[in-house]
C-alpha cells in the first residue's frame, strides 16, 4: 500500500478553501456568491474537522462537523429567505446597494 | 380610666367630617364636630372626678411606640393636677369655641373642613397635654403647628392668609428645631424621655451655677416655647395669624395652642429649676415680649390686630412667671387668659360678623346699642385682662408681678407699666368699638344665641375665674407663689389708671389720642409699623435666605453643579457615540473585512501569546 496521505495537505486544502472563501466574502458583490462563499468556509472548517479526527481516533470532530451542515442548512434556508425578500423589495442582489442599516 | 378616649373622640369627629363632611347636611357636622368635643369635656369631668383628689401621678401605658437599644418609648398618658387644669381649659374653652363657631362659620364655604380641622386640633392638643414623654409630646406640639397652619390658610384663596399660614408655619419650624435637640440630648443625657424617669434622674443633680447640660437642655427647649408660645424673637407669626377665622384666633392663637410653650416649660419645671440661667432668659425674654407687644398693642387700628399682640404680651407675662419660679402663677395666667382671651377674640368675631367683616376700629363706634350681649360680654373681659380688683385677671396677673417683685424690683415695675399699658389699649378698643357714633356703612347687628350664648359663659369665666385658686391646687407639685397685698393692689391701681386714660383718650376728649400721636410722630410711627421687626427679618433672614438659595443654591449648585454634571456625562457619551457611530456603514463587506481584521489580530496575539509561555 502506498503511504497515507499526509496530515498536513488536508490542511493546507482546507486552509486554501477557507481564505478562497474569505476573498469571495470580502471581494465579490452579488449576495448569492457571498453566501457560497460562506458556504465554503464552512465546509473548509468540517474539512480540518474530519480530519483531525481522524488523526486522534477520536468521534468529537465527526460530530461537530455534522452539527456544522445542521446549522449549514438551516443558514441556509433562512439566508436565501433573506435573499428572495432583499430581491424582492429592492430589485438588486448587488451588497454594497444593500446599506441602509448604518448610522 | 380610659384616658384615651379624650383625644379620639375629636379624632373620630375629624374623621367622620373630614371623610364624608361634603356629602352630610350642615346639621350632622355640627352635631358630630361639636359632640365630640362635648362629649370628650364630659370625659374629662369625669375622669377627673372619679382620680380626685389626683394626689400622684395617674398613668396609662398603652403599647410601646419605639424599642431601640436601650431606649424605649410608650404611648402613655398620665394625668396630675396639671394636666387636670389644662384637661377642663383646653376642652371646656374648646367646647365653647366650637359651639360659637356654629354660628360664626355659618354663611362660610368650607363649612365642614373648618370643623374637621378644628376636631384634629383639639386631638392633637390633648395628646400634647396627656402625654406622658417628650417624644409624644412632640407628636401632640407638631399636630397642633399643622392644624395652626391649615387654619390660618383656611381662607386659602386669599393671599395673604395663605402666607400668614406659611409664616406661622415656617417660623414655628425654627422653634421645633430648638425642641427636636433638646429631646435628642434628654436621650443621650437621661437615656429615656419618660417624664416620671427623667425628672427622678434631674432632681439627683446639681444646680449649675455656670451652663451645663441642663442649661443646653432647657434652653433648646425654650427656643421651642418662644416658637409655639410667640415670645421674642419668633413672636413674628402670631399678629399675622389673625388671618384665619376668628373662632380659630381664639381657640388656638389665644386659649390653647399658644400656651402650650408655657405648659411644657412648666412640665419641666424639675429641668429649669437646676438650670438658674435659663430661668432668668425666661423672665427676661417674658417681661421684653409682654412690654414691646404692650407698647405694638397701643398704636393698632385692626381690632383683631389689637388682641393679637394682647396675647403676645399676655404669653410675655405667663413667661416672667415661669421665669421668676412661680409656676403655678405662670399656669393659673394661663387658665384665666384661655377665658379672657377667648372672650375678647369671640366678641371682637360677634362684632366682625354684625359688620359683615369689618376689621378696623376706625369704622366702628357706637355699637352696643345695636350689639349689647357683645358690648357687655367684651366689657367683662376687658376688666379681667387689665387686672380690675376681683376679676379673674387681677388674681392670676399679680400672682405673676408678685413673685416678679421678689425676684427683681425692676421686673414688677416693667410689669406694672405693662399692666397700665394693657388696660389702655383693651379699653382703647372697647371705647373705639361700642362708644361714641358710628363711623362704618354697614348695618350693625347682633349675633344669633349660638354665638351669645358662649360669650355670657365666659364672661362668668372671665369674672369669676380667678376664684380658682390655681396656685393651690398646684401646691403638691410647686411651692406656693408668696403673696403681698400692697404690690398687689398698686398693681390694679396703675391698670385703673390706665383705663381712666383710655376714658379720657376715647370718651372724655376724642381729639387728644390724635394730636398725642401727631406729637409724638416719629415713634408713634415706630410703634404703629411694629417696630419695623418684620421688615428687619425680611432684610437680615428672609431676603439673604432666598437670594442665597437663588444665585448659590439653585443657580450654583442645582443648575450648574448637579445639572452641569448629569448634562456633560450625557453629552460626553453622546459625543463619544458620535466618533464610534462611523463604524456603522451599512456596508457588509466592510463588517466583513473588519471581521477578518480582528480574526488575524487574535491569531497573531495568540501567536504571540504561545511564543511568550
Amino acid at each position: 500500500m502506498n503511504a497515507p496521505v499526509p496530515l498536513s495537505w488536508y490542511l493546507i486544502l482546507s486552509a486554501i478553501l477557507f481564505a478562497l472563501g474569505v476573498a469571495g466574502f470580502i471581494l465579490r458583490r452579488n449576495i448569492i456568491t457571498v453566501f457560497m462563499s460562506i458556504e465554503l468556509m464552512l465546509n473548509a472548517v468540517n474539512l480540518s474537522f474530519v480530519t483531525f479526527s481522524y488523526q486522534f481516533k477520536q468521534v468529537d470532530g465527526h460530530i461537530y462537523s455534522f452539527f456544522v451542515m445542521v446549522v449549514a442548512a438551516a443558514e441556509a434556508a433562512v439566508g436565501l429567505a433573506i435573499i428572495l425578500t432583499v430581491f424582492k423589495n429592492r430589485s438588486t442582489l448587488m451588497i454594497d446597494e444593500v446599506n441602509s442599516m448604518k448610522y | 380610666m380610659q384616658l384615651w378616649l379624650i383625644p379620639i373622640l375629636p379624632l373620630l369627629g375629624f374623621l367622620a367630617n373630614g371623610l364624608f363632611g361634603r356629602r352630610i347636611p350642615k346639621a350632622l357636622i355640627n352635631i358630630i364636630a361639636v359632640g365630640s368635643v362635648a362629649l370628650s369635656f364630659a370625659w374629662v369631668v369625669k375622669t377627673l372626678l372619679a382620680l380626685a383628689p389626683i394626689e400622684t401621678k395617674y398613668v396609662e401605658h398603652y403599647f410601646t411606640w419605639i424599642q431601640s437599644g436601650m431606649l424605649n418609648i410608650g404611648v402613655d398618658f398620665a394625668v396630675d393636677r396639671l394636666t387636670a387644669i389644662m384637661l377642663m381649659v383646653v376642652t371646656g374653652v374648646g367646647t365653647l369655641i366650637h359651639i360659637y363657631a356654629v354660628g360664626y362659620m355659618e354663611h362660610e364655604g368650607g363649612y365642614y373642613r373648618f370643623f374637621a380641622y378644628l376636631n384634629l386640633f383639639m386631638f392633637f392638643m390633648l395628646v400634647l397635654v396627656l402625654a406622658q414623654n417628650y417624644l409624644l409630646l412632640f407628636v401632640g406640639w407638631e399636630g397642633v403647628g399643622l392644624c395652626s397652619y391649615l387654619l390660618v390658610g383656611f381662607y386659602f384663596t386669599e393671599q395673604f392668609a395663605t402666607t400668614a399660614g406659611n409664616k406661622a408655619f415656617i417660623v414655628n419650624r425654627i422653634g421645633d428645631f430648638g425642641f427636636s435637640l433638646a429631646v435628642f440630648l434628654i436621650v443621650r443625657q437621661f437615656g429615656t424621655l419618660d417624664f416620671t424617669k427623667v425628672f427622678d434622674a434631674a432632681k439627683g443633680m446639681p444646680v449649675e451655677a455656670s451652663a451645663g447640660i441642663l442649661t443646653a437642655i432647657t434652653l433648646l427647649l425654650l427656643v421651642g416655647a418662644t416658637g409655639k408660645s410667640a415670645q421674642i424673637p419668633l413672636y413674628v407669626w402670631l399678629p399675622d395669624a389673625m388671618a384665619g377665622p376668628t373662632p380659630v384666633s381664639a381657640l388656638i392663637h389665644a386659649a390653647t395652642m399658644v400656651t402650650a410653650g408655657v405648659y411644657m416649660t412648666v412640665r419641666s419645671a424639675t429641668l429649669f429649676m437646676k438650670a438658674p440661667i435659663t430661668m432668668d432668659t425666661v423672665a427676661v425674654i417674658g417681661l421684653a415680649t409682654a412690654f414691646f407687644a404692650a407698647t405694638i398693642g397701643l398704636t393698632q387700628m385692626d381690632i383683631k390686630k389689637v388682641f393679637a399682640y394682647s396675647t403676645v404680651s399676655q404669653l410675655g407675662y405667663m413667661f416672667l412667671g415661669v421665669g421668676v419660679g412661680a409656676f403655678s402663677a405662670g399656669i393659673f395666667h394661663v387658665m384665666t387668659h384661655a377665658f379672657f382671651k377667648a372672650l375678647l377674640f369671640l366678641g371682637a368675631g360677634a362684632v366682625i360678623h354684625g359688620l359683615h367683616g369689618e376689621q378696623d376700629l376706625r369704622q366702628m363706634g357706637g355699637l352696643r346699642k345695636q350689639m349689647p350681649i357683645a358690648a357687655i360680654t367684651l366689657f367683662c373681659a376687658s376688666l379681667a385682662i387689665s387686672g380690675f380688683p376681683f376679676t379673674s385677671g387681677f388674681f392670676s396677673k399679680d400672682a405673676i408681678l408678685v413673685a416678679a417683685y421678689a425676684r427683681a424690683p425692676w421686673m414688677y415695675w416693667v410689669g406694672v407699666l405693662t399692666a397700665g399699658m394693657t388696660a389702655f389699649y383693651v379699653f382703647r378698643a372697647w371705647f373705639m368699638a361700642f362708644t361714641g357714633e358710628y363711623r362704618g356703612h354697614a348695618h350693625p347687628h347682633e349675633s344669633p344665641l349660638v354665638m351669645t350664648g358662649p360669650l355670657m359663659i365666659l364672661a362668668l369665666l372671665s369674672l369669676g375665674g380667678g376664684f380658682i385658686n390655681v396656685p393651690h391646687i398646684l401646691e403638691p407639685m410647686f411651692s406656693e407663689a408668696a403673696e403681698n397685698q400692697a404690690l398687689a393692689w398698686l398693681s390694679a391701681g396703675v391698670g385703673i389708671l390706665g383705663i381712666l386714660l383710655a376714658v379720657l383718650f376715647y370718651v372724655v376728649k376724642p381729639g387728644l389720642a390724635d394730636s398725642f400721636a401727631k406729637g409724638f410722630g416719629g415713634i408713634y410711627t415706630l410703634v404703629y409699623n411694629k417696630y419695623f421687626v418684620d421688615e428687619i427679618y425680611d432684610a437680615a433672614v428672609v431676603e439673604p435666605l432666598v437670594e442665597g438659595s437663588r444665585t448659590v443654591l439653585w443657580r450654583g449648585i442645582d443648575a450648574g453643579l448637579i445639572d452641569g454634571t448629569v448634562n456633560g456625562v450625557g453629552r460626553r457619551s453622546r459625543g463619544i457615540g458620535s466618533i464610534l457611530r462611523l463604524i456603522q456603514s451599512g456596508n457588509i463587506r466592510s463588517y466583513a473585512a473588519w471581521v477578518v481584521l480582528g480574526s488575524i489580530v487574535l491569531l497573531i496575539a495568540i501567536g504571540f501569546a504561545g511564543v511568550l509561555r
